[in-house]
């Protein structure tokens, strides 16, 4: 895989993730482009494009698109499992994800499609272990809040409450 | 800090820069606690790349925190490692990472085997000794281990499927257990077990090639959508065909695009496959996803033949008038597609069809289209067919269409289009009799003018009147163009324009530079001007002043404004010997002035430009014009099937009228589709992959250099074979040759053994006449069950030897092996008595053979073909080829310096080119020619100054001269030869020789 976005209806990114060296212009220049092209299309259109010289695999949820862009000998379709497969992995971590979650933890999803792909591969196809491996990492990191932060205890119970990640933007 | 960090990674998600902060993330990784450096090494992952060079703060942070006992670190370390990691910074971390292959935690045995893959696909050669360590990976307990290990195995199994042949097996073991169930149920996705595992284990039995790919493989592959690794099993071809059936009638609009996608494969090989399918694919052309469109559009040119080319095209030419947006690759097919059936001939309607159909094509796709497109056409214009009477029609129709083209609005035309109506006017306008040069000339002084024409096209115009302008027609129209295009700023259009001038005024000069209808002659262009050399030699003795390369004007522009110490150096008559002491002239420009050389004189002279010094330059220019494009497509041999079974015609059920359009359509589109035409499609199929290919071949190609490159050096002798040989490489056993050259083969490494070992016992086989002459590393060639090819070759001193050695490992003894080689570049000839061998077991039977250079490239490869029987009977062959540099071909030529400027000015090829000097010595020159004569084996003939003449023959009688002047620091080189090709390729040697000094 080259590299996969994520954006919005408005053509806002969500998040990106590029496993090819690309300088800051060619990167903004590639998802411009991309944006503009998906979004044009209509939603009874078929999810694969092909650009350049790569296929552009994308789907819709809700408001939010999921893209990825693979090498032309790739299975088209086995990308699409690929992005519904990080979607659930998402689903599962946060109950029911919408495009906010994305917003305010966008750390955590990236968290997540690192288990998940690593260097533009599939690393772990089991959801049960990618999610255990999330937990371990968040486990550590609230026995460290816990430990040596005094803070104040609202801050720590702000903290708890929502899952072990401070909102950023809230 | 995590905060700050974290918002800086949003803005720059938003497209701020945000670069300040790099410094910061990395900072925080090495710094922080681990919930910090979480943060931190995300910030990095996604601030920098690979190449950025804050990169290297980040290597001591990883080292650390691989060494870590927490678990966390070590997987947020390997993360970032296989992320992105500076190439030259892998050996240090190398033996950390390889260390965790034996970590008792999963999840970091996965991670540590997925960050070697990256290792591996960045510097392969730098992993090459955990091979095995891999396969320890693709055993272990933890499916996730393994199926992170198969990413490596379809790298290195891509790269070289002969290798891992034994691993197949275990692959489709490993296939059988996912299949049936063996996997964790948290595999499952949507109850299909591990489907991304079984798709990574297909791609790699597809590369293998193997033969154990049983029919529920088969299933499985129709299911996962891999029809590729299919279509090569016939049998399983026809079942799969049902089932893309099913996949191109769903409603589901992405099973139909791949349903058209696998369609077009296996219709490939089998076009009456599509047969069933004509109806929905007739409604996939209408589909409003432009997508879908293009593959139907792309299956419908797979099919296309001599029956229904014209309907097809049609059909193209509609919706690709509507979707320019994406259809530049439509484009290209198309195209290829009209050309391809034209240069079938009978294909093609008719003439204006195609002439009409080529217009269209032309002011519609216009400037998009690639360059070769029109010159192709050109090429079929000019080229002709087999009737004369044929050519003579598809001309003056072209001209006719032409000319009612300009008399209408040209101005819409694309520039492309423009250009190839001028040459076509140009060259043939005489053929319609009725049609007045006159009226011609001012058609195309009317696009001259307008506002909207590039240069580029201007140029094409003028050099049309300049055909046209015959026997003082339009005379009033030229001197008009000729003034006003005389003064253009554009140094090409004024040589046009000066050139209509000369040849409207003078016929007789005309006839002979431009005769009419010898365009398709090729022109001998002599790069070297030697036929000015009367007029040169003429002209000095008149007392002109001798001619100076731009570079050598400078640098006496620069000599003037320094002070000059040797006053008198010009006006004396001054020796060689004080040439090199006075370095600061240039030694040629002495000798002239001083008449002492006369070998250096002729070379610095001879490009003098003379008066008429642009007569010359026409030659090459009006070769331009018709450039040989060669087609992308070879023409199949086979004409149309006129007589095609046309079994799909009309129901004579009554149907609702749009309906039966489109069958007719359908019946218009695939008629011909019957059993006889399979051939033809197949080699048309065969050329038009390759040319959608070629793209992504390129690519591997130069993957492939680049790999090869980096697995040269002294790691290259262990792991790959590396059967391209350098000079080099040559093993020393004699000193006549080559004196110091590194590698000596016959040291055995002691950690190389068996091959090494082999190689020893090969050596001792080396014919007896052979012993005491250097021969080149024994590489392996093939090797299959019973028999081991290996071959070497010997560098004798008129000819090259190459030995094969057929060593037979079974236990009984195999006759009559008959070897065949053969090359493209090369002459090959058997120097033993038969080439019929006979191989008892377990002993080596060994073949001679003499090798010489028939044309020049820069490697030469020989291709051979053992074919052999058994006692029993049953017959094999096996094939190999052997890769050899043009190098060792190469001999000093021992010439005197006289001798050297008299074969100098007779060769008429020639190349030129700036080197790097080696410049640790004191002597660059001198230094730099003595590295080229031990690696490249040639003669230096004489130094004078910062002058230099070497020379060298290819075997046999084949000199090439080089001539090499310091100038700014770099070598110029300027290498002569009568062969064709030679001084390009020894260029590329000698670039080499430098650089790997």
């Amino acid at each position: 895989m080259q590299f996969m976005l994520l954006f919005s209806r408005q053509g806002k990114l969500r998040l990106q993730k590029w496993y090819v060296p690309l300088s800051d212009k060619e990167r903004k220049k590639i998802s411009r482009d991309l944006v503009q092209t998906i979004l044009a299309r209509k939603p009874k259109m078929c999810s694969f494009l092909e650009w350049r010289d790569l296929k552009i695999v994308y789907k819709r949820y809700a408001s939010l698109y999921f893209c990825c862009a693979v090498e032309d000998q790739d299975n088209e379709l086995i990308t699409l499992e690929i992005i519904h497969r990080y979607v659930e992995l998402l689903d599962k971590y946060f109950g029911s994800v919408c495009e906010l979650d994305i917003i305010f933890n966008f750390e955590k999803a990236y968290f997540i499609l690192d288990e998940f792909l690593l260097g533009g591969e599939a690393q772990e196809t089991s959801k049960k272990n990618v999610l255990k491996a999330i937990e371990q990492a968040d486990l550590l990191f609230n026995n460290y809040l816990n430990n040596s932060l005094f803070i104040g205890i609202a801050a720590k119970h702000f903290v708890k409450s929502s899952n072990g990640c401070s909102a950023n933007f809230a | 800090m995590k905060e700050l960090m974290v918002r800086a990674i949003y803005c720059e998600m938003l497209g701020y820069e945000a670069s300040f902060s790099y410094i910061h993330a990395i900072k925080l990784a090495q710094q922080g606690t681990a919930l910090e450096k979480r943060v931190g090494y995300l910030a990095v992952s996604l601030f920098l790349n690979e190449s950025h060079e804050l990169l290297l703060l980040l290597v001591n942070t990883v080292l650390k925190d691989l060494q870590s006992t927490n678990l966390i670190e070590v997987c947020m370390a390997l993360t970032v490692v296989s992320q992105m990691f500076p190439k030259d910074m892998i050996p240090a971390i190398l033996p950390l990472v390889e260390e965790k292959l034996n970590h008792p935690k999963e999840i970091i045995r996965r991670k540590a085997v997925l960050a070697l893959y990256k290792f591996y696909l960045i510097a392969p050669n730098q992993v090459q000794h955990i091979h095995n360590k891999f396969r320890k990976a693709l055993c272990d307990k933890d499916p996730g281990v393994m199926t992170a290990s198969l990413h490596i195995y379809l790298q290195m199994i891509q790269e070289n499927p002969e290798g891992y042949k034994d691993l197949t097996t275990s692959f489709v073991t490993i296939l059988k257990q996912v299949v049936g169930g063996k996997l964790p149920m948290d595999f499952n996705y949507h109850s299909v077990p591990a489907p991304w595992l079984q798709i990574q284990l297909l791609r790699i039995l597809l590369f293998c090639s193997t033969i154990f790919l049983c029919r529920d493989v088969a299933a499985l592959c129709i299911h996962c959508y891999c029809i590729q690794p299919l279509s090569s099993f016939p049998a399983i071809l026809y079942e799969s065909a049902k089932c893309i059936g099913n996949f191109v009638l769903s409603l589901k609009i992405n099973l139909k695009y791949l349903g058209l996608k696998a369609l077009t494969y296996v219709v490939q090989q089998h076009p009456k496959l599509a047969l069933q399918h004509q109806m929905t694919i007739i409604e996939c052309l209408d589909h409003p996803d432009l997508i879908i469109k293009r593959e139907t559009l792309e299956l419908l040119f797979r099919i296309t033949n001599a029956q229904n080319v014209s309907v097809i095209v049609e059909k193209m030419l509609d919706p690709f008038l509507k979707i320019m947006l994406c259809c530049c690759i439509i484009y290209t097919l198309f195209i290829v597609l009209i050309l391809f059936s034209y240069e079938e001939y009978t294909y093609a309607p008719d003439n204006e069809w195609f002439i009409e159909t080529m217009s269209t094509v032309f002011s519609v796709g216009g400037d998009m289209m690639q360059p070769d497109i029109p010159n192709s056409f050109l090429k079929l214009l000019s080229e002709g067919f087999d009737s004369v009477e044929e050519d003579r029609k598809l001309r003056l129709f072209a001209v006719d269409s032409y000319v009612s083209l300009l008399q209408g609005e040209p101005g819409k035309l694309p520039q492309r289009f423009l250009q190839v109506i001028s040459w076509v006017l140009g060259e043939y306008s005489y053929l319609r009799e009725e049609l007045e040069a006159a009226t011609v000339l001012r058609l195309l002084a009317k696009l001259l003018d307008m506002k909207s024409t590039s240069s580029e096209t201007k140029s094409w115009v003028l050099m049309a009147m300049t055909k046209l302008c015959e026997g003082g027609a339009g005379v009033s129209v030229t001197q008009e163009v000729c003034e006003t295009y005389g003064s253009s700023l554009d140094t090409v259009l004024r040589q046009r324009a000066q050139e209509l001038q000369h040849l409207s005024q003078d016929c007789e000069l005309r006839a002979r530079v431009l005769p009419r209808g010898a365009g398709l002659e090729p022109l001998e262009v002599d790069s070297s001007l030697s036929f000015l050399d009367g007029f040169v030699s003429e002209a000095l003795a008149a007392g002109a002043a001798p001619y100076k390369a731009p570079h050598q004007r400078q640098e006496e522009l620069a000599q003037a404004k320094a002070l000059s110490l040797e006053p008198y150096g010009l006006s004396l008559p001054i020796s060689m010997s004080s040439c090199s002491i006075a370095d600061r002239q240039s030694p040629t420009l002495l000798s002239v002035s001083s008449g002492l050389s006369t070998t250096l004189k002729l070379d610095g002279v001879k490009r003098v430009w003379g008066r008429e010094g642009y007569l010359s330059e026409r030659e090459p220019v009006e070769e331009s014009a018709h450039v040989e494009v060669p087609s992308p497509l070879q023409s199949p041999s086979q004409q149309g099937e006129a007589d095609s079974s046309q079994s799909q015609t009309l129901t004579p059920i009554p149907t609702p009228q749009p309906e039966q359009e489109k069958q007719q359509l359908a019946s218009s589109l695939f008629v011909g589709l019957g059993s006889q035409s399979s051939v033809c499609l197949m080699g048309k199929s065969e050329s038009t992959t390759q040319r959608f290919r070629r793209k992504a071949k390129d690519l591997a190609v130069s993957s492939l250099e680049q790999t090869s490159q980096l697995s040269q050096g002294p790691a290259a002798a262990n792991g790959i074979c590396d059967v391209e040989l350098t000079g080099s490489d040559m093993s020393e056993t004699s000193p006549t040759l080559i004196r110091d050259n590194g590698v000596v083969a016959a040291d055995p490494a002691p950690h190389e053994d068996p091959d090494k070992l082999k190689d020893l016992c090969l050596r001792t086989h080396l014919p007896a006449e052979f012993s005491g002459l250097c021969h080149s590393e024994i590489t392996p060639l093939c090797t299959n069950q019973t028999l081991d090819f290996s071959a070497c070759h010997l560098q004798k001193e008129d000819s090259l030897a190459l030995v094969v050695f057929i060593y037979n490992s079974s236990d009984s003894d195999i006759q009559e092996i008959l070897l065949e080689l053969d090359s493209d570049e090369l002459e090959v000839s058997c120097v033993c008595d038969s080439p019929v061998q006979e191989a008892r077991s377990h002993s080596v039977a060994v073949c001679q053979y003499s090798l010489t250079v028939k044309r020049p490239s820069v490697h030469v490869e020989v291709v051979g073909t053992a074919s052999y029987q058994f006692p029993a009977g049953t017959p094999h062959s096996a094939q190999f080829s052997y890769k050899l540099p043009l190098t060792s071909f190469i001999r000093p030529l021992t010439v005197s310096t006289e001798e050297y400027g008299a074969m100098w000015l007779d060769f008429s090829h020639d190349t030129k080119q700036k080197l790097t000097l080696i410049s640790d010595g004191q002597e660059p020159l001198t230094d730099t020619l003595n590295v080229l004569k031990k690696k490249l084996q040639l003669h230096v003939v004489e130094i004078i100054g910062m002058e230099g003449i070497v020379a060298c023959r290819l075997l046999r009688d084949q000199p090439c001269l080089m001539h090499c002047r310091l100038h700014a620091g770099t070598l110029s080189v300027w290498l002569r030869s009568p062969v064709p090709d030679l001084p390009d390729c020894l260029m590329y040697h000698c670039q080499r020789a430098l650089q790997e000094h």
